[in-house]
């Protein structure tokens, strides 16, 4: 269990002072997979120093586990840091090393002895997919193979927490996913508390449980990862909301799919959970004498759920199209006619 | 032919020559590089925002530092007379030479140790200090190797002035090829014995650079 209490940072920049975090009440449940969004400048990176004391509040608190980190300092506070360890963006490995002193470096400094890190090394590098790269150097890893020894190391005094500062994005698409799910996999198999901070809201539907977003300082949404996608309520989390469920061009979308189809009504409707796995369509076109045509798809899962928009056409009379969109209603979908403009 | 070519040169004491400045440049190369890395070290982490950050300690490392990195060699030589004496027991001889080139080079040296510092990624830093590394732990394990081939091409260069200072220390009677050059060589109308001390000083010079190239190369593993 993670708690956060009227967690303040301000910083003092000769002059003026800017308050990087602002007032961060948030609980974060043991095992679970939680996501701060934001942009940069918002304080998240902050916000994840403070978690393991690389940075020291301004005021409030943070406990982890029974240990208050912001209270305590030295010997203490660097034993603390062994149980939540972090990856980094840039991964941060020594390039001196090879992938197997790279991942023993945190096992020396908790005073291990040597046949221990050995057999230790050796289940960590299976556990992350890097057999027979022990004696690699960084240099010579992709940035995927980088960070799978980030996290080895991240894991390797079997730490209670784990904080991953934007973890994936030096990372390509398909690198990313493959992270991604190497972190859930460690999250289901280790019972780990996993903390992340991202500017992508593909990383917070791939893997999350619960997001919080990030403004200037403030958690200003949080919510379960499903009910955010759902029904984003803050303009700045309709927008990463917008950057994983829209297509690429989806300004222009609407505009486009009117003249693509003149006719009839085109509706929105949003599946969340459950009813993406119902057979809605297939009722409403055998109940209802409408003329059903499926303009867009897109449907994904997140940890909590699948969740989907589907655009279609309707055809029909008035009626028969405002009858269809009362069957929609009464199975819980959300619905949406686009504008006619 | 060698002899007919350099016919003054007396070769065991041009030998013996050779052995002095091989020996005051090691000697001081060895202090240089151990009082080099612990100024750099000092400089490094009591600066701004880092680990020991401490303004006085670092403006007074930087004071030390700049002030004996610019008084010109051969002066420094002649300032540090009574503090040789009073250290070595006297002022002439090879051992009388290393306190100056020690005092010379390592400053020189330890500037170059902070700049090899600051080269190293602060997020590997960071990165110790998230495992719960302690501030020496972060030197013998980050700092050091982490920047291994800068501090090797750097006392390379350091190593390679110091031959330079030593040919100077010997125009006060340090010993070594220098003083042979000057007093043999050059005081009495002997060119040949200037050469063949020069030809060896650059054999030194290039040995020095062959082997610190090919250590440098071999500690870079990025």
């Amino acid at each position: 269990m993670i708690e956060l209490k009227q967690l303040t940072k301000i910083f003092d920049t000769g002059k003026a002072s800017l308050t990087a975090v602002d007032d961060v009440n948030l609980s974060i449940a043991d095992g679970e997979i939680f996501g701060i969004i934001g942009y940069s400048g918002a304080g998240k990176s902050t916000l994840i120093r403070l978690l393991n004391g690389l940075e020291k509040p301004s005021s409030g608190s943070v406990d982890i586990n029974g240990q208050v980190i912001t209270a305590i300092k030295g010997a203490e506070l660097r034993k603390a840091r062994q149980k939540v360890s972090m990856i980094f963006q840039h991964f941060n490995l020594l390039w001196s090393r090879t992938v197997r002193e790279n991942i023993e470096f945190p096992l020396e400094i908790a005073g291990v002895p040597k046949e221990k890190r050995t057999a230790k090394v050796k289940e960590l590098v299976e556990l992350v997919g890097l057999d027979g790269r022990e004696n690699a150097y960084p240099s010579q890893l992709s940035g995927g193979q980088k960070q799978r020894v980030g996290i080895a190391r991240a894991l390797a005094n079997d730490p209670e927490v784990l904080l991953c500062d934007e973890a994936t994005s030096a990372l390509d698409p398909e690198t990313t996913d493959a992270i991604l799910d190497l972190l859930v996999d460690i999250n289901k198999r280790l019972g780990l508390t996993i903390v992340l901070i991202t500017h992508e809201m593909h990383v917070i539907r791939k893997i999350c449980h619960r997001v919080a977003v990030m403004e200037g300082g403030r958690v200003v949404e949080l919510d379960d990862v499903l009910s955010i996608f759902q029904a984003p309520k803050e303009q700045i989390t309709k927008r990463f909301v917008a950057q994983v469920t829209e297509t690429e061009d989806s300004a222009a979308t609407i505009k486009n799919l009117r003249e693509l189809y003149p006719s009839g009504e085109l509706v929105k409707l949003i599946f969340v959970g459950e009813q993406a796995e119902q057979p809605i369509l297939t009722k409403l076109i055998r109940h209802y004498p409408v003329e059903v045509n499926i303009v867009q798809g897109d449907i994904s899962h997140t940890q909590r759920g699948a969740y989907g928009t589907l655009v279609l056409q309707l055809k029909g009379s008035k009626q028969e199209i405002s009858d269809a969109l009362l069957f929609l209603e009464q199975e819980k979908v959300q619905t949406e006619v686009m504008a006619n403009d | 032919m060698i002899e007919s070519l350099f016919p003054n040169v007396d070769w065991e004491k041009m030998w013996e020559a050779t052995v002095e400045t091989l020996y005051m440049t090691a000697m001081s190369t060895l202090f240089t590089f151990v009082i080099g890395i612990v100024l750099g070290i000092i400089l490094f982490l009591t600066a701004p925002k880092q680990l020991w950050a401490n303004r006085i300690v670092n403006w007074l490392t930087g004071v030390f530092v700049n002030v004996f990195r610019s008084i010109p060699f051969i002066i420094l030589i002649i300032l540090l007379i009574p503090f040789t004496s009073f250290l070595i027991g006297t002022i002439r001889g090879p051992n009388a030479a290393l306190p100056a080139l020690i005092i010379g080079a390592a400053p020189f040296y330890a500037r170059l140790v902070l700049i090899a510092f600051q080269e190293i990624d602060k997020g590997v830093i960071e990165a110790a200090r998230s495992m719960g590394a302690t501030t020496w732990t972060i030197i013998w394990k980050v700092l050091l190797p982490e920047s291994k081939p800068a501090l090797i091409s750097g006392i390379t260069v350091t190593s390679i002035a110091l031959v330079g200072y030593t040919a100077m220390a010997g125009v006060i009677g340090a010993g070594g090829l220098g003083t042979l050059a000057f007093l043999d060589g050059f005081q009495r109308s002997r060119p040949d014995v200037v050469l063949m001390a020069t030809i060896l000083i650059l054999i030194i010079v290039f040995i020095i650079q062959f082997i610190g190239d090919a250590v440098t190369r071999k500690a870079d593993k990025r």
